[in-house]
């Protein structure tokens, strides 16, 4: 038989029915699979080995091992977003997607390794250690949910959560050869993700293929009455979405996306994917989001004035860490905030503590805020005028090395280029890989779809990944 | 040189609601510290708001009453600043556009009625408190007052003089008790009230430097601190001092008010719309239906104490002062309709009742069907209103009906013309002199002859009759 850790989450369900194995099985498998090779990924900051549940398996995630991100609270359990922060600290409460895992029989696996408070794209400003990308030991597995992504595609999860504010699931997927996806804001319940941007974040799955993704946002989408973002509309049967052809789909090319000094790869592989697409009967089209070349700016404005904000409870008081023997109470926020933040929190709260002062608020917040709404525009005209999805790269480049970036601030930044208006505008995306570099890399493209149209995103993308078998693909560890 | 205030009053008050403003805590006062607490209103990551209705409706029915326009749409802003009661390091408040604007409180002051503007009622929600404990170098917070649904009322510079002010925040607290909004008890501290007060020459029209005075506990602590601060500016200005601008403190034990630290005014709140709380549009009907179900509030009901049921201006006020004791006087009315006597043994026997027992009329254990019964025993003449002054003590503290008392305690009123006639006879015969007396004319020893048959009653007799039967007896003599 083969190794139960390299399958996915509806594989396994299927075997499960048979009875030919059981959860504790695939646990083993998993957590052995963990202990052999995450050394070399570094992917989890904590790994438990978990109980199954007892009894028969139940549930759309009958004993399927789930890996989530470090800033996702589970009762009782270490959560700190990879921040000196927050180490040690254990929530008194589960996110609401947690209470929905393991109500539909899922076990939370591990915690996954990411950007300090999900500040970056390499997973580099990790407070523990980096995550490696599992296709090239020396370059980043992207960020900031580079650990789900990492042990995904590294089978040490059978499939995880991660959450994206600018990119951090679809990007990640992307770099590492898997799927991600960020659902329309609303779409899934914040209560328990420990806020990096507000109006930004949302939580989502990363999975081996498209039919997973859509089996787990099947179970942690829907509205919640503690979250007053969460939106009260039904969540439909995606499984039931994946028809597995694209026959009469209207896919628009935005001609902003495909920019000079793209990786040459990463442009053929995604023009390739849309001449599949179209030769599957899609209708290819060129479509204009004219203010795109705005995006990362405004984002970076609006993104860091949230956090700024979000960030501000770190003091010291309550939990968390706290500097020893203050002398009074502002000694205690500053020396406390000093030692508990990294370099690229600190810059991020500075930032976003400057934009929002009086005096620049309005050039900084209040312009941003409207161009904002323009790029919420944008993306209303295309879909306005018919589009079922707009098709771009997820990220300009393969993944790239560990350090490259990290001392450049502005490429780091502009490695979320492609992803970042989703979220202002706070439709729906999801990453699919569409192919690889001659050295290996794999490269994602990236489906945008309108607000809940999710389940028209599944079917496309897995149209496309029915005639491919880049998903199939693994790293050699 | 003349100088004349000009005072302007920041309210808080808290909401009656069963929960806090954004999480399912209780708002009960007091239990042990930290007990009425979650991840919400404890600012846990990953904890989320979600606005109690209840708070909503509070705030509009407040705006309503004070004639504040209500905006359209609901939305919350963040104001940041650190301290250590405030777990979120930022409060979850209202901002450039608030949930109402432009009303008015009339207040009467000086034999003058004015209209002090209203710029805004907002909602926001309330702090933790901070335990310093004497000789510890440490200090304790408690969380249970964090989240706390409040109302920010905030007033035009209107306000001419500290009796104005004290005048304001009467009415304010009637109206906002008449409300149900809030109990209103400084004390407790449901009610906060920051005062900004500046001064300038008689008929200049521009404002002076003011000064922040917070830390007042009640109303005449408002009113104290407001006169002591006008002094203290006024001295200032005629010493050709410039007057700061500066947070003080009222220290009622010394009477005076001192500066707060300097430093606090360097506060920039960097405020934002709060992401967590996505506005939403004000069902214009819910606003209508709200104004539809304000209640009588006190002014008119005054004026129909007054208009319609014919109450001195007096008896009105006293009444209106608290809604409970103007709907027990309706209630009494409704079996009873003769309002100034109702009046009358409400403001005297029944609130002198109360005040001795420290009690409000709700605990009364008199109904207003039994009131109105002792007044109907009055009328029909089977007992006295002395008499009923006892009785009404006894149905006070019992609850007991007038009809009940009366026949346990054999109290009726003597008015049986025969048995009188005995009594008046006795107190002739053995009174000679007084009958000599009122023979040559003294009418007044009429009066002790009455008082005789009284005694002799002990009280039970009908005064009117025992008078009359008197009258006629002696006239016979003659």
């Amino acid at each position: 038989m083969e190794n139960l850790y390299t399958l996915t989450a509806h594989e396994l369900l299927g075997i499960l029915d048979k009875k030919s194995v059981s959860p504790e099985d695939i646990i083993e498998s998993v957590c052995s699979r963990a202990a052999a090779v995450d050394a070399k990924v570094k992917g989890y900051v904590n790994i438990d080995r978990p109980r199954a549940a007892s009894g028969a398996p139940s549930g759309k995630l009958r004993g399927i091992p789930v890996a989530v991100k470090d800033n996702i609270c589970v009762e009782g359990e270490l959560t700190t977003c990879a921040s000196k922060m927050l180490s040690g600290f254990r929530p008194p409460y589960s996110a609401t997607v947690i209470e929905k895992l393991k109500a539909e029989g899922a076990v939370v696996l591990g915690r996954t390794n990411m950007d300090e408070f999900a500040f970056g794209s390499s997973c580099e400003y990790s407070a523990y250690f980096p995550t490696l990308n599992p296709w090239d030991a020396s370059r980043i597995p992207g960020g900031s949910s580079g650990g789900s992504a990492a042990v995904v595609a590294a089978d040490e999860a059978i499939m995880a959560l991660g959450s994206d504010t600018g990119g951090s699931i679809r990007q990640p997927a992307a770099l590492c050869g898997i799927v991600g996806m960020k659902p329309t804001y609303g779409r899934v319940s914040r209560y328990g993700l420990i806020a990096f941007a507000s109006s930004f974040d949302q939580i989502g799955p990363l999975t081996k293929d498209v039919r997973d993704a859509a089996l787990l946002l099947g179970v942690i989408a829907g509205y919640d009455e503690k979250d007053s973002t969460s939106v009260n509309t039904p969540v439909p049967d995606y499984l039931g979405c994946l028809t597995g052809d694209v026959k009469g789909m209207k896919i628009g090319i935005p001609k902003e996306y495909f920019v000079d000094g793209m990786d040459k790869e990463v442009d053929a592989a995604v023009r390739e994917a849309v001449a599949l697409l179209e030769s599957k009967g899609a209708k290819v089209s060129e479509v204009s989001l004219p203010h795109t070349e705005y995006a990362v700016a405004v984002y970076y404005i609006l993104s860091t004035a949230e956090a700024s904000s979000n960030l501000a409870r770190f003091d010291g008081v309550q939990y968390g860490h706290r500097c020893e023997n203050p002398g009074n109470i502002l000694d205690m926020y500053e020396r406390t905030r000093g030692e508990g933040f990294g370099a690229e929190t600190k810059r991020r709260i500075i930032l976003g503590t400057y934009v929002l002062s009086s005096g620049y608020y309005d050039a900084y917040y209040l312009k941003a805020q409207k161009v904002r709404t323009l790029i919420k525009n944008d993306f209303d005209k295309v879909f306005g005028a018919g589009f079922d999805c707009i098709l771009t790269p997820t990220s300009p480049t393969p993944a790239f090395k560990v350090g490259e970036r990290s001392s450049n601030l502005l490429s780091m930044y502009l490695s979320d280029i492609f992803t970042i208006s989703v979220n202002l505008a706070g439709v729906s995306a999801i990453s699919v890989p569409c192919g690889f570099t001659k050295s290996g890399l794999p490269i994602g493209m990236q489906l945008i779809g309108d607000y809940f149209e999710e389940g028209k995103l599944f079917r496309a993308a897995h149209a496309y990944e029915s005639h491919t078998d880049w998903h199939k693909r693994s790293p050699k560890l | 040189m003349d100088y004349e205030p000009v005072i302007g009053l920041e309210v808080h008050v808290q909401v009656k609601t069963a929960s806090k403003m954004f999480c399912g805590c209780t708002t009960e006062f007091g239990g042990p510290p930290n007990s009425h607490t979650c991840p919400v209103c404890l600012g846990f990551p990953g904890a989320l708001p979600v606005l109690n209705r209840k708070a909503l409706i509070c705030a509009i029915k407040t705006a309503l009453a004070v004639g504040c326009k209500v905006s359209g749409e609901v939305k919350f802003h963040r104001k940041s600043y650190f301290y250590p009661d405030l777990p979120k390091d930022y409060q979850v408040s209202q901002y450039d556009e608030p949930l109402s604007e432009n009303g008015k409180i009339d207040v009467l002051a000086e034999g003058k009625t004015r209209a002090i503007r209203i710029k805004r009622v907002h909602m926001e929600e309330d702090a933790g408190k901070l335990i310093h404990e004497e000789g510890e170098n440490s200090s304790l917070v408690d969380f249970n007052r964090s989240g706390m649904p409040l109302l920010e009322i905030v007033s035009e510079p209107d306000i001419n003089s500290p009796e104005e002010a004290y005048q304001y925040l009467t009415k304010l607290k009637l109206l906002l008790r008449y409300l149900d909004v809030s109990d209103c008890d400084m004390e407790k501290g449901s009610l906060r009230c920051d005062a900004n007060i500046s001064i300038r020459k008689k008929g200049d029209t521009g404002l002076g430097t003011k000064a922040e005075v917070k830390n007042m506990n009640s109303f005449k602590g408002v009113k104290s601190a407001l006169e002591y601060e006008i002094e203290r500016q006024v001295k200032c200005a005629e010493a050709g001092e410039r007057i700061m601008m500066e947070t003080r403190l009222w220290d009622p034990a010394r009477c005076v008010t001192v500066p707060m630290r300097s430093k606090e005014e360097a506060h920039d709140y960097r405020y934002f719309p709060e992401p967590d709380l996505v506005p939403f549009a004000l069902d214009p009907s819910l606003v209508e239906s709200e104004r539809r179900g304000l209640p009588e509030l006190p002014e008119a009901k005054k004026a129909r104490f007054i208009g319609v049921l014919g109450l001195p201006e007096y008896d009105a006020d006293v009444l209106v002062q608290e809604k409970d004791n103007a709907d027990y006087f309706e209630a009494c009315l409704e079996y009873y309709d003769k309002p100034k006597i109702v009046s009358n043994w409400l403001m005297g026997e029944v609130a002198a009742f109360l005040n001795s027992k420290g009690i409000p009329i709700t605990e009364l254990k008199m109904r207003p069907q039994g009131l109105a019964g002792l007044l109907r025993e009055i009328d029909s003449g089977k007992i006295s209103g002395k008499m009923a002054k006892d009785i009404v003590l006894e149905m006070c503290e019992s609850g007991k009906d007038a009809g009940a008392i009366i026949s346990e305690k054999g109290l009726s009123q003597i008015s049986d013309t025969s048995e009188l006639e005995k009594f008046a006879d006795e107190a002739i015969s053995e009174n000679a002199k007084t009958v000599e007396d009122f023979m040559k004319g003294k009418d007044s020893a009429l009066m002790f002859l009455v008082g005789q048959v009284m005694k002799k009653t002990r009280g039970k007799a009908n005064p009117a009759m025992v008078n009359e039967v008197l009258r006629k007896k002696l006239a016979a003599k003659k």
